[in-house]
């Protein structure tokens, strides 16, 4: 696993790839958190709220824009039977592509504790922020690109061309975060059933942690999403032996 | 390191890729795999490395069970899939690296990585993208990673498709030469190169096994039969060719070139000496064709 992990983690940092989507992630969260209208400079109160409404829509496109090429290219180069044919058990192969992608993810968030701490210094008084709301919504934000890597894998696995893969995990992603807020909303749901309804999709389970109160309901849920796609990954590569 | 299949078979849908195959391959032979495309060669070596299952049947290298105890089985076994796949945007040391740590190798990685570049000839390449090597390189680079965790069992899947006649030979003698103390499988469809290289051919044709044999048996196995080609300055009738002792067919060849079959199994060269002199024919050509692999395996595989 650890072998797959650095030649993922290689990869990205010897192409363009890592620095690129860190970069965007960083460049479109910070103008809008600081540069444009409505932003905390604007906005004249000291709350990252619109970091975190944003990033989940950057990652909406920019996760399954970094795993779009994990199991497609393999399969499309045929360097998939490579490493099949090594002594490397599926899901080690799976983890350490996870891993790494999750790793870059995780290395694009970093860098907003720079924000964190420049409107924790702007506040009046210094530190007038909800330090516990943001340390929610960063963990709320780790397990959101968590579960959308594990999607982008997913589907990279289901096709071997990379624009068909990514198209796949941007919907699938933006569908766990949005579609079942919108069903809720239908008027036929109204008898109660919106609430659990909701309770599937993923924004209600970020929101929730976006408070500050990190719940076990929402941990287990975040989990329970990236388990799910990881076994559906090793069930779609070993479909090859039925 | 032996290599046992028993009743091996691969079903897609309806259509029967492997219809129940078993041959024995005992350590330290080089065993040609041989057949048209879509025979089932790649298929086979494929339920053989563990990238894909058998439908029915078993096969074992060196006892172990290649579905129960895929992951041993693997660490013993070096695979070159068919088309050489390769990480092209890597470098030749890296991967090489990559691979020796997919395998593990630890303390010993660096020395072997040194160890395959340097046998493999890929010193002058090795900082270069694999992506930017000439075919041949690449499939060096193949061999590399087939070879670097020192396999007792060498599977390669059409090594020598694609290159040239001098990459052909130094590929062809990369193998022999490491192949030495190795059981080793390699799918072609190249006749010469099983000649040159295999101990032992087994020819496969619409997923089942049409012959399976040591090279000399399968070549020597048609002697009643001799074909000759000869070429005279002047015309030769066909009837006088025909009235020679022993000559069955004659066929003409370009100028004035005959290929002649005999059912004798006495050496017809002195016959036709004879026959040219007592004729005043001026003979300037006369060669016994070999019944080569070729014909074997187009007599072999066309029938069907």
């Amino acid at each position: 696993m650890i072998a797959i992990f650095k030649k993922e983690l290689n990869h990205f940092f010897s192409s363009l790839i890592g620095y690129l989507s860190i970069g965007i992630f960083l460049l479109i969260t910070g103008s809008l958190l600081w540069f444009f209208k409505g932003g905390v400079l604007d906005y004249g109160y000291a709350t990252l709220e619109s970091l975190f409404n944003l990033a989940p829509v950057v990652f909406l496109i920019l996760i399954p824009a970094v795993t779009m090429r994990s199991f497609s290219e393999e399969k499309n180069m045929g360097t998939l039977e490579l490493l099949m044919t090594k002594p490397l058990r599926d899901i080690d192969i799976i983890l350490g592509k996870y891993l790494a992608a999750l790793v870059l993810v995780i290395f694009s968030i970093l860098p907003t504790f720079i924000y964190f701490y420049s409107v924790y210094k702007l506040g009046a008084p210094v530190g007038n922020i909800d330090t516990g709301g943001v340390w929610g919504s960063y963990i709320g934000l780790l397990f959101l690109g968590a579960s959308f890597t594990a999607i982008g894998i997913f589907c990279s696995t289901l096709s071997s061309n990379q624009i068909v893969a990514f198209i796949l995990a941007a919907s699938l992603c933006a569908a766990t975060y949005w579609l079942f807020d919108i069903i809720s909303d239908f008027p036929m749901f109204s008898n109660g059933l919106d609430y659990f309804i909701q309770q599937l999709g993923i924004n209600a389970h970020y929101k929730s942690i976006s408070r500050g109160i990190v719940d076990t309901r929402d941990i287990i849920y975040f989990l329970s999403v990236i388990v799910l796609f990881l076994a559906g990954t090793k069930t779609v590569l070993e479909s090859r032996k039925w | 390191m032996s290599i046992t299949l028993k009743n091996l078979s691969k079903t897609y849908g309806t259509q029967k890729a492997v219809d129940s195959i078993s041959f024995d391959i005992p350590t330290g032979q080089i065993v040609g795999f041989l057949g048209p495309n879509g025979a089932g060669k790649s298929t086979t070596m494929k339920m053989l490395t563990g990238f894909i299952s058998p439908t029915s049947g078993s096969a074992t290298i060196n006892g172990l069970d290649i579905e129960k105890d895929a992951l041993e089985v693997r660490k013993l076994v070096g695979y070159l899939p068919e088309n050489n796949p390769q990480y092209t945007d890597m470098y030749v040391a890296e991967y090489l690296h990559f691979v020796a740590s997919v395998y593990q190798l630890g303390k010993n990685a660096n020395s072997k990585v040194e160890e395959m570049i340097s046998i493999t000839g890929l010193t002058p390449e090795r900082k270069k993208k694999i992506g930017q090597l000439s075919k041949g390189y690449r499939q060096r680079v193949g061999i590399a990673q087939a070879m670097i965790h020192d396999p007792k069992v060498l599977i390669l899947d059409e090594p020598t498709s694609g290159l040239d006649p001098n990459q052909l030979v130094d590929i062809r003698n990369l193998i022999i030469q490491l192949g030495k103390e190795k059981t080793v499988i390699l799918s072609t469809h190249i006749m010469q190169e099983v000649q040159a290289m295999c101990d032992r051919a087994i020819i496969i044709n619409q997923g089942v096994i049409v012959a399976d044999d040591r090279i000399e048996m399968l070549t020597s196995n048609d002697k009643k039969r001799q074909e000759i080609e000869v070429e005279f300055i002047e015309v030769v009738d066909k009837n006088l060719l025909l009235a020679i002792d022993g000559i069955k067919e004659a066929h003409a060849l370009k100028g004035n070139g005959w290929k002649l079959i005999s059912d004798k199994k006495t050496d017809m060269r002195v016959a036709l000496f004879e026959f040219a002199k007592n004729n005043q024919f001026t003979l300037i050509k006369i060669q016994v064709n070999e019944h080569n692999m070729e014909e074997v395996f187009k007599d072999l595989t066309k029938k069907k």
